[in-house]
C-alpha cells in the first residue's frame, strides 16, 4: 500500500452514509428558486377552477343560478352537484369509510363547504365567476357544541344516512353518531377503580386545530381525450393511494392514471386525503379536454380542508396511595365535523389512540371513543402525528400530572415509579400493543440531570413563596412530558388503507459506472428524503451517497408505496431501502466470489466492497462489481444489478422522549415567557443527525403553536372565527423559543437498520410539555386542569378565575 | 378588463407586460415573467413567502398591484446568486446551517434576510428574529434560519462564523 491509498476513515467519510450530517441535496434548487411546486406548473391552454362556498354552517340549497356567471368573460363552465351526478361523482368515499359531498347536494353542512366549481381561462376570471353565481339558501339550525350533538332533539345533519343504524365501524346510537370504538377490559378496569386508594377524573380537551403547511392543497389535472389518460400533479403525501382512489371512483383504468407529486411545500398530514378540489379539477379537465389547475387559498385551506384533533377526553386514573397506577379509563367524544374524513388506517376509526397507556406499566385499561357529526369542516387528519397519538400522549401526560398533584408527588417521580422497565421489553400493553424497545429510566434521568430538575423545583418553591408574600406577580411552571409514540404503520396484519396493506417499497438500479438511482414509495414534503435515503444505501452497499439519485412521487416510475405521514417513512420505506440494498449486495457478493475465484463464504464486507478473508489485497469494490454486473457475471446469472423490495413491517416502532418546558407567567397580563425547552429524543438509529435536529425544531415549534394559541374556533352560528393567518396563531421567529435537543439511542430490534422514525415525536411530546408547564404554574393556586390553548387571554382568565388578580 | 402596460427592472433586466389594474405583482412575476421562485402562502400579507426586494425595501408581492411597481427595480430569488452562478453567502448559509426543509418559505426568507443584512450588517440574534418576523416558516422552527443568517453575515463581513453554543 502506498501513501495514496485511502484510509478506512477516508473511505467511510467518502460514502456519507448513516450517522453523517450530510448536507441536503434538495437545497441547491430550493435556495435558488428552482423548486418545482404544483402551482409552478403551467400547461398550454390550462384553465383555472375556483369554488363557490357556503356562507352558512347548515342550510338547504334551494337553487343555484349560474346564468350571470356564465356571461363573465373567461368563464367557461359552472359545475354543480347536478353536473357531477351525471358521472356519479357528486359524493366521494372517505378514507374512514364514510362518504362526503364533493359539491353541495341539496344542503350544506359546514361553513365554506364547496357548492359549485367555476372553470375559467385564468384565476381572476374564475374569481369573478364565483362571485356571480347566485345561490339561494334556507338556513337550518346548527350543531356546534359536540356535547349536544347527540341530544334527542339535535338537528339531523346527515340526511343521507337516514335509517342507517350501522356505519363503517359498527352500530350508530343516534342520527349524529358516527361510531363507537372500544378497546380494553372494562370489567377489570372498573374493578381496579373500585379498589383504588386514589382516583382522578378530568375532562381534557385537545382543541380543533389545523396543519396549515405554507403551501396549500393544489393540483393540475390534464385529461387526454385521445388516449383516455389522466395526469394529475398534486400536493399529495400519498400519490399511489390517490391513483388507486381515482381509478376506483372515476372508473379510469389505473395504468391510464399518472399521479405526480412534485416538490411539496410541507404536508403535516394536510395532504394525505382526497379533497373536492381534486375531483372537480379532474372532472373539469375531462369535460373541457384542457388542463385545469385548482389552487386553494389560505382561508379555504384553514376552513375547509382537514382539521386535526378535536378530541374531548374524559380521563380517569386509579392508583395506590404511594403512586403506583393501577388502571386507566378514558372516554373520548370525537368531533368529526360534517363527514368522517379521518385519515387513519381503515380499520382504526380512532387511529392508534389505544397507545394512551403511554410509557407506563398500567395493568388494566379501557377506552371508548364516540365519533359524532357536527356542522364543522370534515377531516380528522394526523397533524404531524401518527393517527391520534398526539391526543393519546396529551391525555396520559396531563393525567399523570393531575394524579401527581392529587398524590402530592413530584410529577417526574410519579413517572419514574410507573415507567415500563428496560427489561420488560418487548412489552405488551393493556390496550393491545407490543412495544418493541425502550429505556425510559435512562432517558428521563438524563433529562433531569441536564436541566437540573431539582434546582428548578427549588426555584419554583421559592418563587411561589415570594408570590404569596406579594413580592412578585410572576408564577413559574415546570412542564414534564415523557411520551411513547407508535409509528411506522404498518404491519399488514392490522393496517390497511381501503384494503391496501401499508407496506412500502424501494427499487434500486445500479449503473455500470458505479452510480445508480433509487425510487421509493414514500414522498418527502420537506423531510429531505433525497438526502437521507441515499445515506442508507451508501452504508449498505458502499456506493457514495452523492452517486445515488433518489426519486419519489411519480407513480409511473416509483414502486407502489403508501406515502409519507404518521412518521412511517423511515420505519417502513427506510426498511424497504435497506432490504433492496441487501438484495443488491447479495448478488454483488456472488459476482465478487466468481471474479476472485473463491466461495462466497470466504468473502467479508469491508466498507465499500468485498475482501477475501485473510487476503486483504484480494478486494473488489462495489464500483468494480457494478461494472462486472454488466460485463462479466458468473455463468447462468442474469446481468444487471437492481432489486426491488416491498417491506411489510413485523411490528410498529416506538420512539420515545423526555421533554421539559420551563415557563414564567405574569398573572396580571397572562403573558408567558418560555425560559427553557429541552427535548431528549430516542428514535433508535440516527440516519442524519442534522436532519433529525431540524425535524425536532420544527415539530416543537408546531407543538408550541398548538399548545399556546393555535385553534380553529367556531362561534355559536358555525362561523369559523380563526380562518386566516390574522387570527390563526402562526408563531414567528420572535415568539418561537430557543430549542435544546439531546438524545439516547435504543435501536428497534426488528427494523433492518434499527431506526424508529422521528418527525412527529416533537409534536406528540411537545404539546403536553407546554400545557403541563402552564398547569403546573397555576396548580399552587388551586387549579387542576386548564384547557388549551394557553394564550395570554386564557392565562389571564385562569388567574382571574383562581382569584389571583390584584383586587 | 382593459389592460395596462407596465415596465420594470427585474433581476437587472428590463421587463414589460400587459396586466389588468387588479393584477397582483406576485402573479405578474410568477405568471407573466415565469419566475416561479416567488411563492404564495397566505394572500393576507402574513406569511412572507412572496417577499421580493423592491427599490431597496422588502415587499410582500401578494399585496401590491403590478401597476404600483411601474418603473421599480425588483430582485427575486432568481436574481440572488452571485454573478458567476455560485450561491450567495445567504444561500450558502441556508444550506450549511440546514435553514430550510420544504423550501417553500425559503425564497422569501432569503430575500428578507438579504435586505436585513444591508440594513444591519451585524445583527444580534434578537435583531435577526425581529427582522424576519414578517416571514413564516412552518418547518424549521427558525433556529437554523437564524444561524444561516449569522453564517452569511460573518462571511460577508469576512470573519469566521462561530456557531453559538447550545
Amino acid at each position: 500500500m502506498n501513501d495514496m491509498t485511502p484510509t478506512r476513515e477516508q473511505r467511510e467519510a467518502k460514502l456519507e452514509g448513516m450517522g453523517c450530517k450530510r448536507k441536503r441535496v434538495e437545497d441547491a434548487r430550493f435556495t435558488q428558486g428552482k423548486g418545482n411546486y404544483v402551482d409552478d406548473l403551467k400547461l398550454p391552454g390550462m384553465l383555472h377552477g375556483d369554488f363557490v362556498r357556503s356562507p352558512h354552517a347548515h342550510a338547504r340549497v334551494k337553487s343555484i343560478n349560474s346564468e350571470a356567471a356564465m356571461k363573465i368573460p373567461g368563464v367557461l363552465a359552472v359545475i354543480t352537484a347536478e353536473t357531477l351526478k351525471t358521472v356519479n361523482l357528486a359524493w366521494m368515499p372517505t378514507l374512514a369509510g364514510d362518504v362526503q359531498m364533493v359539491l353541495a347536494d341539496g344542503k350544506v353542512l359546514f361553513q365554506n363547504q364547496e357548492v359549485a366549481f367555476v372553470v375559467a381561462t385564468d384565476r381572476y376570471a374564475a374569481d369573478d365567476g364565483i362571485n356571480a353565481v347566485e345561490v339561494e339558501y334556507e338556513p337550518l339550525p346548527v350543531v356546534i357544541d359536540p356535547f349536544h350533538a347527540m341530544d334527542a332533539d339535535a338537528p339531523v345533519l346527515r340526511e343521507d344516512l337516514a335509517g342507517k343504524t350501522t356505519g363503517a365501524h359498527g352500530p350508530r346510537k343516534h342520527h349524529n353518531h358516527v361510531f363507537e370504538w372500544t378497546v380494553g377490559d372494562k370489567d377489570l378496569t372498573d374493578a381496579a377503580f373500585r379498589k383504588a386508594d386514589v382516583t382522578i377524573k378530568e375532562m381534557i380537551s385537545y382543541h380543533r386545530t389545523h396543519p396549515s403547511p405554507l403551501e396549500t392543497c393544489q393540483c393540475v389535472c390534464s385529461f387526454d381525450k385521445i388516449s383516455g389518460e389522466l395526469s394529475i400533479w398534486g400536493t399529495f403525501q400519498a400519490p399511489h393511494v390517490i391513483r388507486t382512489v381515482v381509478a376506483l371512483i372515476a372508473k379510469i383504468p389505473e395504468q391510464k392514471i399518472h399521479v405526480i407529486s412534485p416538490d411539496v411545500g410541507g404536508g403535516f398530514g394536510n395532504k394525505v386525503g382526497a379533497y373536492p378540489g381534486y375531483i372537480c379539477a379532474a372532472v373539469a379537465s375531462i369535460v373541457t379536454g384542457k388542463p385545469v389547475k385548482w389552487v386553494e387559498d389560505r382561508i379555504e385551506n384553514l376552513t375547509a380542508t382537514s382539521f386535526a384533533r378535536d378530541y374531548h377526553m374524559t380521563t380517569e386514573l386509579a392508583a395506590t396511595k404511594d403512586g403506583k397506577v393501577t388502571g386507566l379509563r378514558v372516554h373520548v367524544l370525537a368531533d368529526h365535523g360534517a363527514f368522517d374524513a379521518c385519515a387513519d388506517p381503515s380499520k382504526w376509526p380512532a387511529g392508534f389512540f389505544n397507545i394512551v397507556t403511554g410509557s407506563y406499566d398500567i395493568p388494566t385499561a379501557h377506552v371508548s371513543v364516540d365519533g359524532i357529526y357536527t356542522n364543522k369542516a370534515p377531516g380528522g387528519v394526523a397533524y404531524r402525528c401518527s393517527f391520534r397519538v398526539t391526543e393519546a400522549a396529551y391525555c396520559i401526560e396531563r393525567g399523570m400530572d393531575i394524579l401527581a398533584q392529587k398524590l402530592g408527588m413530584d410529577p417526574a417521580e410519579l413517572r419514574l415509579k410507573n415507567f415500563i422497565k428496560a427489561e420488560q421489553f418487548p412489552y405488551h400493553s393493556a390496550l393491545g400493543w407490543e412495544y418493541d424497545s425502550g429505556d425510559y429510566h435512562t432517558a428521563m434521568k438524563k433529562m433531569m440531570e441536564s436541566v437540573d430538575y431539582a434546582g428548578l423545583r427549588r426555584e419554583q418553591a421559592s418563587l411561589r413563596e415570594a408570590f404569596k408574600r406579594g413580592e412578585t406577580r410572576e408564577i413559574m411552571g415546570v412542564g414534564v412530558s415523557f411520551f411513547t409514540e407508535i409509528v411506522g404503520a404498518g404491519p399488514s396484519k392490522n393496517c390497511d388503507i381501503l384494503g391496501i396493506a401499508m407496506f412500502d417499497s424501494c427499487e434500486i438500479r445500479l449503473h455500470p459506472t458505479g452510480a445508480g438511482i433509487a425510487r421509493v414509495g414514500s414522498k418527502s414534503t420537506g423531510q429531505g428524503h433525497e438526502t437521507t435515503w441515499a445515506q442508507i444505501i451508501a452504508t449498505e452497499i458502499g456506493i457514495p451517497a452523492d452517486d445515488i439519485k433518489i426519486e419519489e412521487g411519480n407513480t409511473d416510475t416509483a414502486p407502489y408505496g403508501l406515502g409519507t405521514y404518521g412518521s412511517r417513512s423511515t420505519p417502513v420505506a427506510g426498511a424497504a431501502i435497506a432490504m433492496a440494498a441487501r438484495k443488491i449486495k447479495a448478488k454483488a457478493q456472488m459476482i465478487a466470489a466468481w471474479l476472485l475465484e473463491v466461495h462466497e463464504d470466504d468473502l467479508e464486507w469491508d466498507i465499500d466492497g468485498f475482501r477475501v478473508k485473510g487476503l486483504p489485497e484480494k478486494f473488489k469494490s462495489m464500483k468494480d462489481l457494478c461494472w462486472a454486473a454488466y460485463h462479466a457475471v458468473p455463468p447462468g446469472m442474469e446481468p444487471g444489478l437492481e432489486a426491488v423490495s416491498y417491506y411489510d413491517p413485523p411490528n410498529m416502532t416506538y420512539p420515545f422522549g423526555a421533554y421539559i418546558c420551563v415557563m414564567n407567567i405574569d398573572v396580571d397580563t397572562g403573558v408567558y415567557k418560555i425560559r427553557r425547552f429541552y427535548a431528549l429524543d430516542d428514535c433508535g438509529t440516527r440516519i442524519n443527525p442534522m436532519i433529525i435536529e431540524g425535524q425536532i425544531h420544527g415539530g416543537l415549534t408546531e407543538a408550541f403553536a398548538i399548545a399556546m394559541g393555535q385553534e380553529i374556533r367556531y362561534d355559536d352560528a358555525g362561523n369559523v372565527v380563526t380562518g386566516s393567518f390574522m387570527d390563526f396563531f402562526m408563531p414567528t421567529a420572535v415568539e418561537t423559543p430557543h430549542w435544546e435537543t439531546d438524545f439516547t439511542v435504543t435501536p428497534s430490534p426488528h427494523h433492518p437498520i434499527g431506526a424508529k422514525g422521528v418527525g412527529e415525536s416533537p409534536n406528540v411530546g411537545g404539546v403536553p410539555a407546554f400545557s403541563n408547564a402552564v398547569n403546573d404554574a397555576f396548580s399552587f393556586l388551586g387549579s387542576t386542569h386548564i384547557q388549551m390553548p394557553h394564550d395570554f387571554w386564557r392565562n389571564w382568565q385562569a388567574a382571574k378565575n383562581l382569584g389571583a388578580l390584584a383586587a | 378588463m382593459a389592460k395596462t402596460h407596465v415596465t420594470m427592472k427585474v433581476n437587472g433586466a428590463e421587463v414589460e407586460g400587459l396586466v389588468e389594474p387588479r393584477t397582483l405583482l406576485v402573479h405578474f412575476i410568477r405568471e407573466n415573467l415565469q419566475l416561479t421562485g416567488t411563492h404564495i402562502g397566505c394572500e393576507t400579507t402574513h406569511c412572507g413567502a412572496c417577499t421580493v426586494d423592491l427599490d431597496g425595501m422588502s415587499v410582500k408581492s401578494c399585496t401590491i398591484f403590478a401597476v404600483q411597481a411601474e418603473g421599480a427595480s425588483i430582485t427575486t430569488i432568481e436574481g440572488v446568486a452571485n454573478a458567476d452562478g455560485t450561491l450567495s453567502a445567504l444561500q450558502e448559509g441556508f444550506r450549511m446551517m440546514h435553514g430550510l426543509q420544504c423550501g417553500f418559505c425559503t425564497p422569501g426568507m432569503i430575500l428578507r434576510a438579504q435586505r436585513l443584512l444591508q440594513e444591519n450588517p451585524s445583527p444580534t440574534e434578537a435583531e435577526i428574529r425581529m427582522g424576519i418576523s414578517g416571514n413564516i416558516c412552518r418547518c424549521t422552527g427558525y433556529q437554523n434560519i437564524v444561524k444561516a443568517i449569522q453564517y452569511a453575515a460573518a462571511k460577508i463581513n469576512g470573519v469566521q462564523y462561530q456557531e453559538a453554543a447550545e
